[in-house]
């Protein structure tokens, strides 16, 4: 039995509201011929304008909102390189309308935009009520059209959730502009109590995938790291130095509570869900010879099996999007090298001869990559190996040592740790190297890992 | 204090114990118990007599009690440490760490020399636990330095129980390159913090 411990005082988990928007049709549909708005006859992706919304109440929240969800909305959609977007200096001229169905096409015809997103915001008793419609430009008609509401702090939140529906069902894709990072930071710069050398903590913390709205998780002022979200993106489990040895807690982030998966004096580190949320994979040295090597446990921490079996370390497992294999870093030939064995614990293979490979993270699918820090120099670099023709290609060149990548769940983007800027920082990138941009600033921040 | 010093006195109270019942016994096993060199022979002139004369009757006397007390000094002598709370003795640890070459838990010719005084220091107070704290400079990566880290505080520890230290008297801990001693971003930094370090838990 696993005991939840109901967390009080200093020790309590902040808890994390839960966002919610609620989205509806619009009563009144325009009718709709074809609702896919495509590029041009060469098969580039569509040209979209994303203006600001209209604000249809005056006061200052109101206008705000609507200001950034055009804004924020702009940035989702830009993020998965679906659509063109059109720099918004080049429309700051055409007027907005004053409803969703007041629309000057021609204009937008002008400067050749295939679609227009255009949405109102209007306050209500209990918070916003947003509409969001996206035009095609050419026939005029409505490509998509939703009503949401919900509290005006979510403001961002609204974007997020247009732009996942936009990319869901223009484009059949699985958007990640709800999904979220959890990373480790000493930015508090608080320092552990009990010890005789001066040591800084690290707590977790979560942030949008964007970055934005960065919040600490854990307040246990001890050293926390290698945080993993469950995939249901309710929990984070990680390892915690909290009680001396480290050992796999589980904050439950919408309930504010704690659970402990592995207790006692041996050491257990690098947790990691299963993709269906029901086991945890982790390395340990419970066995007594103070040896690492890989286990699995239910998600109570019950029915712990051991998966390696090897007087080297093996270290830092990830899941195959199966659910079937695990990969992970063992220094069984004398350096650190990526490996991948059945969930049974048969059917071992090493996949990388590097001169050092360490953080596996399996992508999801379709892609069937691993992507891992390889030495390289000095530091290290992001590269990621294609399974099945064993390709390796580079992502990150030399700029700073580049460690612990963590893919969107759609594959499509990585997180990772770069010392480019100076300390350690977040970064995401998409998966063809574009499109670096640094997501936290302040303190040393590393192991990302994003939400599924 | 003062319960520190009864239970030195206890202690040497159950090596006289042992001494005298492997006496009794003849010429048994030998006394694994350290501090017990069986009392030299000048001071026990009449046992010595007794015992050639009457054959098997090796009956304990009581005289070498009294002088065996005073025999092992010299730990005593050195009371700065024994008084020292464990968070000053931690400080100025007697345990000294010991340094790793990059990627390599090995212990060194240096390292061996320092982890022998440190051994020698805690068969000295067989009351200490110790935690053998494994550390990496940055130069490795953060997940792998974990499983380095704990190489190199069980290399530290394996070689301790080599020379004689129970095993449960030395818990590891890996902290990877969490906590460097210098922050530093140079090899002298990075050398420093490729260590094993020493955390005395109990006295």
């Amino acid at each position: 039995m696993l005991p939840v411990l109901l967390m009080a005082g200093a020790m309590a988990l902040a808890v994390v509201a839960m966002p919610r928007v609620v989205a509806q049709q619009p009563q009144t549909q325009p009718p709709e011929i074809s609702t896919t708005i495509s590029g041009d006859a060469n098969g580039a992706p569509p040209r979209f304008a994303v203006p600001d919304f209209i604000a249809l109440s005056t006061d200052a929240e109101t206008v705000e909102a609507a200001r950034t969800i055009g804004r924020v909305l702009f940035d989702d959609l830009n993020f998965e390189h679906e659509f063109a977007l059109i720099p918004r200096d080049i429309y700051a001229s055409i007027p907005v309308g004053a409803s969703v169905s007041d629309v000057p096409f021609e204009r937008w015809n002008e400067i050749n935009a295939d679609g227009v997103i255009v949405g109102t915001v209007q306050k209500t008793d209990t918070g916003i009520k947003v509409e969001a419609r996206l035009y095609n430009v050419r026939s005029r008609q409505s490509a998509f059209g939703r009503e949401y509401t919900g509290a005006v702090a979510n403001r961002r939140l609204f974007a997020h959730q247009i732009a996942d529906e936009i990319h869901q069902q223009q484009r059949a894709l699985r958007g990640v502009a709800r999904t979220k990072l959890t990373f480790n930071s000493d930015r508090d710069g608080e320092r552990m109590t009990g010890t005789v050398e001066n040591r800084g903590v690290k707590e977790i913390y979560i942030a949008d995938y964007d970055g934005e709205n960065q919040r600490r998780v854990t307040t246990q002022r001890s050293l926390n790291i290698t945080p993993t979200w469950s995939p249901d993106g309710r929990s984070i489990a990680y390892t915690s130095y909290r009680r001396g040895p480290p050992n796999i807690f589980i904050s439950n982030l919408y309930q504010g509570t704690l659970e402990e998966l592995t207790k006692g004096p041996t050491q257990s580190v690098t947790p990691v869900w299963s993709p269906d949320g029901t086991r945890v994979a982790f390395s340990s040295t419970r066995d007594g010879n103070g040896n690492f090597e890989i286990y699995v446990a239910n998600r109570d921490g019950s029915n712990v099996r051991r998966i390696t079996n090897h007087p080297s370390a093996d270290i830092t497992p990830t899941w195959a999007p199966s659910g079937t294999q695990i990969a992970f870093t063992s220094d069984r030939t004398g350096t650190p090298q990526l490996y991948v064995v059945g969930a049974d614990g048969l059917g071992l293979r090493q996949i990388t001869r590097e001169s050092y490979a360490d953080r596996p993270t399996w992508s999801p699918a379709p892609y069937n990559e691993i992507a891992f820090a390889a030495r390289s120099g000095p530091g290290f670099d992001i590269r990621i190996l294609e399974l099945a023709s064993g390709q390796v290609r580079q992502l990150t060149f030399g700029e700073g040592t580049n460690e612990s990548p963590a893919f969107a769940p759609n594959g499509r983007h990585l997180a990772f740790m770069s010392t480019r800027a100076g300390r350690a920082q977040i970064f995401s990138v998409a998966r063809d190297g574009r499109d670096l941009k640094q997501l936290t600033r302040s303190g040393n921040n590393g192991q990302p890992d994003w939400s599924k | 204090m003062a319960t520190r010093r009864t239970d030195r006195l206890a202690a040497w109270g159950g090596a006289l114990l042992v001494a005298l019942a492997v006496g009794a016994c003849g010429k048994a096993n030998p006394p694994i118990t350290r501090p017990t060199p069986p009392p030299p022979p000048s001071s026990t002139p009449g046992s010595g007599n007794g015992a050639a004369n009457s054959g098997a009757r090796p009956a304990a006397p009581p005289e070498p009690l009294a002088e065996a007390v005073i025999v092992p000094p010299e730990p005593v002598t050195s009371d700065d440490i024994s008084s020292a709370s464990l968070d000053d003795l931690n400080r100025t640890s007697p345990l000294k760490p010991v340094f790793f070459a990059l990627d390599s838990s090995d212990i060194s010719p240096e390292a061996q020399a320092i982890l022998d005084q440190s051994a020698a220091t805690l068969k000295r107070y067989p009351a200490w636990s110790v935690t053998i704290e494994g550390h990496c400079d940055e130069r490795g990566s953060a997940e792998y330095n974990l499983a380095l880290g704990e190489r190199r505080a069980l290399a530290a520890r394996a070689y301790l129980v080599s020379l004689g230290l129970a095993a449960d008297r030395l818990r590891t801990v890996s902290y990877g390159k969490e906590f460097p001693f210098d922050p530093g971003h140079e090899e002298g930094a990075f050398s420093k913090n490729r260590r094993a370090h020493f955390v005395i838990t109990a006295k």
